[in-house]
């Protein structure tokens, strides 16, 4: 099964090193990172201090959405069938440059000029934003987060809380350079120069775009959670609504979104709801006065089916986006969102872009982790992150000559030296007498280990081995005693 | 990293298993145990398995120390050297033939064979068998002591506060942060003090520490501060591969602070005013 | 092959000799850590709802007119938009013409269209009624309908909703039982006024739907 996909890629989504480095050196951006994470991580496990329901919980979340997938291809059917007959249009895309046609054809096919977005991290996947302005198309984000990274020509850096990195004085300094309005770093005023502005938008938009938290399959519903209010204002004023959201969104029933909000709203800001959940299950209807009279679903693939041909890597689409994994993230935390180059951050993004832009162009995301558990712990479906990175690590290098393609990009980080270095390890560690002369060596000789051991002596002392090894110690004082 | 397969077919969707109830210790100590001592600790902490054979042996425990262990397999594994990892756990698996416990002196190793050997070995129904029975009696050393050997730890040393850090893995594994408290805590003259973001990664995960250095320096420069900050004047932890990363560290940064194994702390605590450790 | 040829092939491809995951719901775990008794429910709906900045007023059948009018005209509102053809917003419309009100009443009686610049700028309160409340995490369940459209409870920046104490449900799952089948075009659950926390996790209230909301519960039960 091949997948010989063209892959438009964020070129820095290659040098996740090199960004990091340079976000390491960031101050600002550690402080305003690890503070916004401790308060995070704080919110979610005070909405959640039951371990008893906050457990069983997770585990629902984790069979409602492994159901889901283990019928993917009937739910999406019955989903499209559902939401046709109530008069929503359903368009599929293999890849962002279809999914970017269909949303182009039908703004083009309304004259429209001006499209307002919700939230979707989809859109982003498609470099919608882009591909409008290049066709002429204004493309303005409602999300104040978004907004915000909009004006400054960034990406953002976490997916619920786009513009986490920055703090109330650089959010000012901002408006004050790219809005002309006098310097403030209260927070409300901000929020209110935001929204008169935006409300505009609203008001004159042709299109409103949108991404899906849940697609239920049984009775054809989009529902959508937010707090700003952006989100049913962008799906609601506009006369055109378009939903983008993955293929691996759907949930069967309407009652598996009980458990899932829960999970969802808790898991990502610590809140039991969000302000708003917008449940959409067809335009405006004869007799209603608002409400748009068209709405769309576009369903992306972008490499989902590829995770999905793989039973264990087929629990990344388990995923609800609620970030938490991302909040728990000692490397997140860290380098913050934007050094990944991927749309997707933190660990559910370095499982999820070598599907979507291909192990080649994401090789050191795999291993971009400590593997120290902190994602898996909290995901609320229970995807086995760290499991999941260690076998993308394994993709990552094996040999061109391994049969059996099953990532786009396998094998990007093959390195015969290094192989050869762990078939060294292997023989070193499997047969005793080498092992017992390697150790020998190394604990007579343990005054020349060199000081400089490259990347481990660059945050190290160089470790010495002891001067006699516990397998020798051990044996004298056991022979001893007996 | 649990060894998430559930259903019988290699295609079937995924569910995750189900919590695992809290593990059973058998009652009465067992007169005879293997030793596991790891590959970190055979070559870089040695004291660190004589001190945990001297607990144990002081228990009325006979110590059996196979020679022809090595290392658990862990560092490949996780760097995605999966049949070379295989490799080196099948010749682990030759060694522990008795039905005696396996205490082992880490708990990211001990995760290891009661975890991931199960992982390694899904397509060999024959090792799998030798490999769950392995499973069912490792024990990490601290886990062994307070559960196993229901140690009465004897205080003689000076007043002291400690700061413990505990492994990702054993952590998450095998609840050692736990076990390891819990021993602390029977020292009298001891305090444990709590440091900042205590249970954030040490920034070592085995090779990611190579790989990665610009990333894992940073990590191991915030645990190494908010050791210092806890106002310790000794760190203690049951994981030798955190230990080298984090005292790697402080004599890179010149900090007067070293990390000791909890083996090695325990044992001397409770010795009484005599020469250590042979 | 069209993209959802080869998408669902693709899917059924890896889904070849497999089993489906059987219906897991489980009602026990998301229906009974959140049980209340009848009298708490109020309780705790103005709770949550008053934690997030919602004003929420215990009142009845007889009172909720004047008080409704006392608070637009101690928030100097001199407009609002109703339903007149609801229940509730013709009680509320002969409440005014006998006590000589001079509030001035808008109906949402035409499409958007016709009026939109007048609903964005003009329009100072909206008050509708509601379908249902949730307990557990202090919501209002709004379902918009030809006389109560979507955007009367987002647009105008204070929206006063109206609530029967006896239609408030323990949780969701409790309230979903309730919802019509099919589902209607839009079904909205509304737990307080707008806030976004995107600015260094600040809370700003007002971010773009209302400001402010209004609860006036009618204990009837």
């Amino acid at each position: 099964m091949s997948n010989q996909r063209i892959h438009t890629v964020d070129v820095t989504a290659r040098n996740l090193k090199a960004n990091a480095r340079l976000s390491l050196k960031d101050q600002q951006l550690r402080n305003n990172m690890r503070s916004a994470m401790d308060a995070l991580i704080s919110k979610r496990i005070i909405s959640m201090p039951d371990e008893d329901e906050r457990e069983n919980l997770r585990e629902l979340g984790n069979k409602i959405r492994a159901r889901a997938l283990s019928e993917l291809p009937d739910l999406l059917e019955q989903l499209e069938a559902n939401l046709t007959q109530q008069g929503i249009q359903v368009h599929w895309a293999s890849s962002t440059d279809e999914a970017n046609a269909i949303v182009l054809k039908i703004a083009q096919a309304r004259n429209a000029k001006q499209v307002i977005k919700g939230k979707s991290m989809v859109s982003e996947e498609m470099a919608m934003n882009e591909h409008l302005t290049e066709h002429g198309i204004e493309a303005l984000e409602s999300d104040m987060g978004e907004y915000i990274i909009q004006l400054d020509n960034e990406k953002p850096t976490h997916i619920i809380m786009p513009a986490i990195h920055k703090n109330a004085e650089q959010v000012g300094r901002l408006f004050e350079h790219r809005l002309a309005l006098p310097y403030t770093d209260d927070v409300d005023s901000l929020i209110q120069s935001a929204r008169g502005i935006l409300r505009e938008k609203f008001f004159h938009a042709d299109i409103g775009i949108s991404g899906v938290n849940f697609a239920v399959a049984e009775t054809g519903t989009l529902l959508l959670v937010e707090n700003e209010g952006n989100g049913r204002m962008s799906t609601t004023v506009p006369p055109v609504h378009i939903a983008v959201t993955g293929i691996e969104k759907v949930v069967a029933n309407l009652q598996d979104t009980v458990p899932l909000l829960s999970l969802l709203t808790r898991s990502a800001l610590g809140q039991g709801i969000t302000t708003y959940v917008n449940m959409i299950s067809a335009p405006r209807q004869p007799g209603e006065f608002d409400g748009p009279e068209e709405v769309h679903l576009v369903l992306l693939d972008n490499g989902r089916s590829q995770a999905f041909a793989d039973s264990e890597l087929r629990q990344t689409l388990n995923c609800i986006r609620c970030g938490a994994c991302m909040n728990h993230c000692p490397v997140y935390t860290r380098i913050g969102g934007q050094a990944y180059g991927t749309v997707y951050p933190g660990p559910i993004g370095k499982i999820i872009s070598p599907h979507l832009l291909g192990l080649e162009n994401t090789p050191d995301h795999p291993s971009a982790s400590s593997l120290c558990g902190a994602c898996g712990e909290v995901c609320p479906v229970k995807i086995p992150i760290p499991a999941l990175l260690r076998r993308l690590r394994e993709e990552n290098v094996k040999s061109p000559q391994q049969t059996g393609q099953v990532m786009d990009g396998q094998g990007s980080r093959y390195s015969s030296a290094e192989r050869l270095l762990w078939k060294g390890w292997q023989y070193f560690n499997s047969l005793p007498w080498l092992y017992k002369i390697g150790t020998f060596f190394a604990t007579r000789f343990a005054g020349l280990t060199p000081k400089n051991l490259g990347p481990w002596t660059q945050n190290h002392s160089a470790p010495k081995p002891a001067a006699r090894s516990l397998h020798e110690l051990a044996k004298a004082h056991l022979e001893k005693k007996s | 990293m649990s060894h998430q397969f559930y259903n019988a077919g290699p295609q079937e969707t995924r569910v995750a298993p189900p919590r695992k109830p809290a593990r059973t210790y058998p009652t009465g100590k067992p007169a005879q145990v293997y030793l596991f001592g790891t590959c970190v600790v055979d070559l870089f902490f040695p004291e660190a398995g004589m001190d945990a054979i001297h607990l144990l042996e002081r228990e009325g425990i006979r110590v059996d120390f196979p020679q022809g262990q090595s290392c658990c397999g862990q560092p490949a594994y996780t760097s995605g050297y999966t049949e070379q990892a295989r490799e080196v756990a099948r010749s682990q698996l030759k060694l522990f033939d008795n039905d005696w416990p396996v205490v082992v002196t880490s708990g990211s190793c001990a995760g290891m064979f009661r975890e991931h050997y199960a992982d390694l070995f899904k397509d060999e129904p024959d090792t799998l068998a030798k490999v769950q029975h392995l499973a069912a009696r490792t024990y990490e050393l601290a886990e062994f002591l307070l559960h196993v050997c229901q140690v009465q730890l004897a205080d003689q040393g000076a007043p002291l506060q400690v700061a413990l850090h505990t492994s990702c893995s054993a952590r998450r594994e095998m609840n050692t942060h736990l076990h390891a408290r819990a021993l602390l805590g029977q020292l009298a003259q001891v305090e444990r003090v709590e440091h900042d973001h205590e249970s954030e990664c040490c920034g070592f995960g085995g090779t990611f520490s190579v790989r990665m250095p610009d990333i894992a320096g940073a990590m191991v420069a915030d645990k190494t501060q908010s050791l210092l900050a806890s106002g310790a004047q000794q760190v203690v932890s049951a994981d030798c591969g955190c230990l080298m990363n984090i005292n790697g560290a402080f004599e890179k940064q010149n900090m007067p602070l070293l990390g000791q194994h909890l083996a090695s702390f325990l044992w001397q605590r409770t010795q009484a005013k005599q020469e250590a450790s042979e | 092959m069209s993209a959802r040829e080869k998408i669902l092939a693709s899917l059924r491809s890896s889904l070849a000799g497999t089993t489906p995951v059987a219906d897991p719901f489980d009602a026990t775990l998301v229906d009974e850590p959140w049980r209340y008794a009848p009298a708490e429910r109020v309780t705790r709906l103005k709770e949550l709802m008053t934690a997030v900045h919602s004003e929420v007023l215990l009142t009845n059948r007889d009172e909720w007119p004047k008080l409704l009018s006392d608070l637009l005209a101690a928030r100097n509102i001199h407009k609002l938009l109703l339903a007149p053809n609801t229940a509730h917003g013709e009680v509320f419309s002969d409440h005014c013409q006998a006590a000589q009100n001079p509030l001035q009443l808008l109906a949402y009686d035409r499409p958007i269209e016709a009026w939109k610049r007048e609903l964005f700028d003009d329009v100072p309160a909206s008050f509708t009624g509601t379908l249902a409340g949730i307990a557990a995490t202090g919501t209002l369940v709004v379902q918009p309908n030809p006389a109560e459209p979507r955007l009367m409870s987002l647009v105008p920046p204070l929206h006063i909703a109206l609530l029967n104490a006896s239609q408030i449900h323990d949780n969701l799952y409790q309230a979903q039982q309730h919802w019509p089948t099919p589902m209607p075009s839009n079904l909205l659950l509304i737990s307080g006024p707008s806030k976004t926390a995107d600015i260094e996790q600040v809370l700003a209230y007002g971010a773009h739907g209302p400001k402010d909301l209004i609860v006036l519960i009618v204990e009837d039960a």
